[in-house]
């Protein structure tokens, strides 16, 4: 019987991380969805991102880090390890968004100037994002050598930032312990919230996903906005598949990260697309996911697949309660799914 | 008025088209539109106008031709073209966001910082309501507006663009005539201060009452432009519609008219616990049209509905004739069993008008007797629809059509083409797993002749037709049933001249065939003009049954605000 203390801290320590792989592809798909656009390929998408954090970090590796080294079990702060930690930090961050990036023109160029189905679209997106990582991934890590690389890397990504261990004890170790990338996942969540629901750009994105024609009427470019929220949403979610290669150190196959995408897409719902409680649900979900392996007794395996879909119950909960509600301000955006043409008749 | 040659040209179309695939939406339209009048653009239903204002707002973009503003030529190719050239349009579907409050809506897409500030905003749009007399409250959320109300944030929000040429669709369309009252003082404030004001209707009176001049339209063709001091009602109609039409509507007398359905003690109460229908008693014969009138809301849709099986809460007898008086017996809706029960009980006659009885027959020989046509109803067959599906109903073989209010809601698939929604009525007709699409696409082919339906084809999607032509659809489907029963629900409204005594005349030719037409109409004249009989209806009761032919506006007036007083008539 493992103590109640220890299962807390062995939930908060695993939910984390797990969290902000959700939180990420949760705010880049609710800012992509606040413009109207559903896109479905978000694991896909996810799966864009992983490759591209891979591939930055090999590139890192067998670089920058060839030239300023950083010690993985004994890090040192100086000028030469933070100034590569950096780079380490830019490359990882910026391959990952593009890639991010890249998925989504493709699913905008399709929907926005093609008018193509979004569903399919964001569907065949998936697929394709999956099998893209799993054919790419291993031919930028061919070998041992190149994959004790990107485990290395991924190490690298994890350091938190400094703080005093002995005064945060065992609690605040818990929650401090974490990557970087954390901090940047939930201030990228409020930043996307205070965007979204208090600037003018934000009050335009928002009319264009509820009724394009009345935003065009207005003389908004609609379908710029729609290609630069899912570009950026996009973008941020190909941050969650980074964490994924992080938080695993490495990459084995997609799956996984696929099914994270489809929780993702389950947790925009959940959070009512308010980047504020994505966080929350996030964290939710993260605790949720992890709460099979922390030491809970289960007698059964059964039980622990119970645990394992409660998210999932969670979320239609969440729908049953917001469609009994049914409050304007908890309903999807008005034009969700649905490509907009002026000349339309 | 000013004389005309003080008056600055604001707007000039030159030789201006657009095309929808194969249809000519507006074709060589060259005027001019001075500056501080109000100009009504008027035409029929599909005329062009909407299209041509939605090219002056940037909605559409010319396929040829020029237009100039104050003089210069100009290139709208987004409406964010035309609020830089100060024109502003309130759409007839308002475009508006519901979940966001009307400050947000007034400042959407404002890229001047200044403007879109929302404490400096409410500044301004209180001096523009102020100046104009427009009331509104800027933080309510658009969907706790009424219409009227939606339609006063729409102007502020053109206002508030600085807007100096301002384009009106259909604004009266959805407005009470003291919300109308209030626009037009609205408008001449406007024209007060300058601005030039455009009206699309198809409303004369209102034309006559409002607008300096007035353009005409006639299908996507530019007729003229007349003073509206120096024209009248008559003569604007015939430029609209190219030749006089007749206003009369040609009545036939009934003939052969026998009860065909009996509506007794029909009452509803709806979910909210309202008594929509309480106690409607009726007969609808065959050879005549049945007009109900009413003001909106009396429960007409509610009786329509209950009737065609819709409204299975409603308590009461809805009795059918069924037409078989003299008509051979069939196997088509009566099994053997049947046949021979009914012979039993003295039901059928032969051709020389001996009775049946088959008695010490051989099944075989029923058989062929019945196949032969040889045996004969005695008396019309009754059904009560009671409690029965519209599906129920059919398969019982009364031939009832139902032409709602709501075409695309209930009448038609708005996504699917011309030929897939005659298939809504026939999908369960024929034997194998694959449809059979002959039949209806030579059904949709006879109406779009017949009815002379503007389509590109029978492949086009019916939510692309105008409103006309999807009535025509729906009312042209209904009728090649050939129902024993007609019901139409308001089937002309939104429609021009000409298309509303196409369907007055449709209407009337179903009658002489001998169908018992069932007419839901509001316009008081037409329903004097066109039915044999006018049931009024009041709060859900039937506050009176009248002869058409005798009665007066005034008696039918008085009926449909006085609940249950006279129950007399035919």
């Amino acid at each position: 019987m493992v103590a109640f203390n220890d299962i807390l801290i062995n939930i908060i320590q695993g939910a984390i991380p797990l969290a902000i792989i959700f939180l990420f592809g949760c705010v880049g798909e609710i800012l992509t969805e606040k413009s109207g656009n559903l896109n479905l390929g978000l694991p896909g998408v996810m799966c864009f991102g992983a490759v591209g954090g891979v591939l930055g970090c090999v590139l890192y590796m067998k670089t920058i880090y060839q030239l300023w080294p950083i010690d993985v079990s004994e890090p040192v702060i100086t000028f030469v390890t933070v100034l590569s930690y950096i780079c380490l930090l830019l490359f990882a961050i910026i391959f990952a968004c593009v890639f991010g990036a890249i998925s989504g023109l493709i699913f905008s160029f399709l929907t926005t100037t093609l008018k193509a189905n979004q569903n399919i679209t964001g569907l065949a997106l998936t697929t394709f994002g999956g099998g893209f990582a799993d054919f790419v991934v291993p031919l930028i890590t061919p070998k041992e050598e190149e994959k004790a690389l990107l485990a290395k890397a991924a190490k690298i990504l994890k350091f938190s930032l400094p703080y005093d261990r002995t005064a945060v004890g065992i609690w605040g170790d818990s929650f401090l312990n974490q990557s970087i990338l954390v901090v940047i996942g939930f201030a990228i969540a409020i930043v996307a919230f205070v965007i979204i629901n208090k600037t003018r750009v934000g009050l335009s994105l928002r009319s264009v996903g509820e009724n394009p024609a009345t935003a065009d009427a207005a003389g908004i470019n609609t379908n710029a906005y729609r290609y630069g929220a899912t570009l950026i949403g996009c973008a941020i979610a190909g941050l969650g598949g980074l964490f994924y290669v992080v938080k695993i150190n490495g990459w084995e196959n997609s799956a996984t990260l696929q099914g994270f995408g489809w929780m993702v897409l389950a947790l925009v719902i959940f959070a009512v697309w308010n980047p504020l409680i994505a966080i929350v649900g996030s964290l939710v979900f993260g605790a949720l996911w992890v709460s099979p392996q922390s030491g809970i007794s289960t007698n059964t395996a059964a039980g622990k697949d119970l645990l394992k879909i409660t998210p999932y119950v969670v979320t239609v909960v969440v729908l049953v309660i917001t469609s009994i509600v049914g409050k304007k301000s908890v309903l999807p955006p008005g034009s969700l799914g649905i490509n907009y043409f002026r000349e339309e008749r | 008025m000013k004389k005309e040659t003080q008056k600055q040209i604001s707007i000039r179309f030159e030789n201006v088209s657009k095309f929808f695939g194969p249809v000519k939406a507006n074709e060589n339209i060259s005027f001019d539109i001075y500056q501080g009048e109000i100009l009504s653009l008027l035409g029929e239903n599909g005329s062009g106008k909407t299209t041509l204002m939605n090219m002056l707002s940037g909605i559409y973009f010319p396929d040829e031709g020029k237009i100039y503003i104050n003089g210069e030529h100009v290139t709208i190719a987004s409406p964010k073209d035309a609020f830089d050239l100060k024109i502003g349009m309130v759409h007839q579907h308002f475009k508006l966001i519901d979940v966001f409050t009307c400050l947000e809506n007034i400042v959407l897409g404002i890229e001047d910082k200044e403007k879109a500030n929302k404490s400096k905003a409410r500044k301004i749009v209180k001096e523009i309501c102020d100046k104009y007399g427009f009331e509104i409250n800027l933080n309510k959320k658009v969907y706790d507006l009424s219409v009227s109300e939606k339609q006063t944030l729409e102007i502020i929000k053109v206002l508030y663009r600085e807007a100096n040429i301002l384009i009106l669709d259909e604004p009266t369309a959805v407005l009470t005539p003291v919300e109308i009252k209030r626009l037009f003082a609205v408008l001449n404030n406007m024209r007060k201060d300058g601005k030039t004001i455009i009206i699309i209707t198809h409303k004369l009176n209102e034309v006559m009452e409002i607008s300096d001049r007035v353009a005409i339209l006639r299908k996507g063709q530019y007729i003229d432009t007349v003073l509206t001091s120096k024209t009248n009602e008559s003569q604007l109609t015939e430029m609209m519609v190219g030749k006089k039409t007749v206003l009369n509507i040609d009545r036939s007398e009934p003939k052969d008219v026998e009860d065909r359905l009996i509506v007794n003690g029909l009452t509803y109460v709806n979910g909210e616990g309202i008594k929509v229908l309480d106690d409607v008693n009726f007969t609808a014969k065959s050879g005549e049209i049945l007009g109900i009138a009413g003001i909106a809301g009396s429960g007409q849709r509610e009786l329509l509905e209950a009737i065609a099986g819709l409204n299975p809460k409603a308590k009461g007898d809805i009795v059918f004739f069924r037409p078989k008086k003299n008509l051979p017996v069939s196997f088509y809706h009566k099994t053997y069993r049947e046949v021979v029960k009914l012979a039993s009980e003295g039901k059928f006659h032969y051709d020389n008008g001996s009775p049946v009885s088959f008695e010490g027959m051989r099944p075989f020989q029923i058989k062929s007797l019945v196949n032969n046509g040889d045996v004969l109803f005695n008396e019309n067959e009754v059904m009560n629809l009671r409690e029965k599906s519209p599906l129920q109903i059919r398969e019982l073989g009364v031939r009832l059509s139902f032409v709602p209010e709501d075409r695309l809601g209930m009448g038609l698939v708005g996504n699917m083409d011309l030929i897939d929604n005659m298939m809504l009525r026939s999908y369960r007709k024929g034997k194998g797993t694959l449809l059979n699409r002959k039949n209806p696409e030579n059904l949709a082919g006879a109406i779009v002749n017949e009815l002379e339906v503007v389509t590109p084809n029978l492949h086009t999607p019916v939510r692309k037709l105008s409103g006309g032509n999807v009535q025509k659809v729906l009312v042209g489907r209904e009728i090649a049933s050939a129902p024993k029963v007609l019901m139409a629900a308001y089937p002309v409204r939104g429609l021009d001249i000409n298309s509303s005594y196409l369907i007055y005349n449709l209407l009337d030719k179903q009658k002489r065939e001998g169908t018992a037409v069932i007419f839901v109409g509001e316009d008081l004249d037409v329903l004097l003009a066109l039915c044999d009989r006018i049931l009024v209806m009041c709060e859900g009761q039937v506050s009176g049954i009248v002869d058409a032919r005798t009665t007066t506006k005034e008696e039918v007036g008085l009926l449909m605000t006085s609940k249950k007083e006279a129950e007399g008539g035919k």
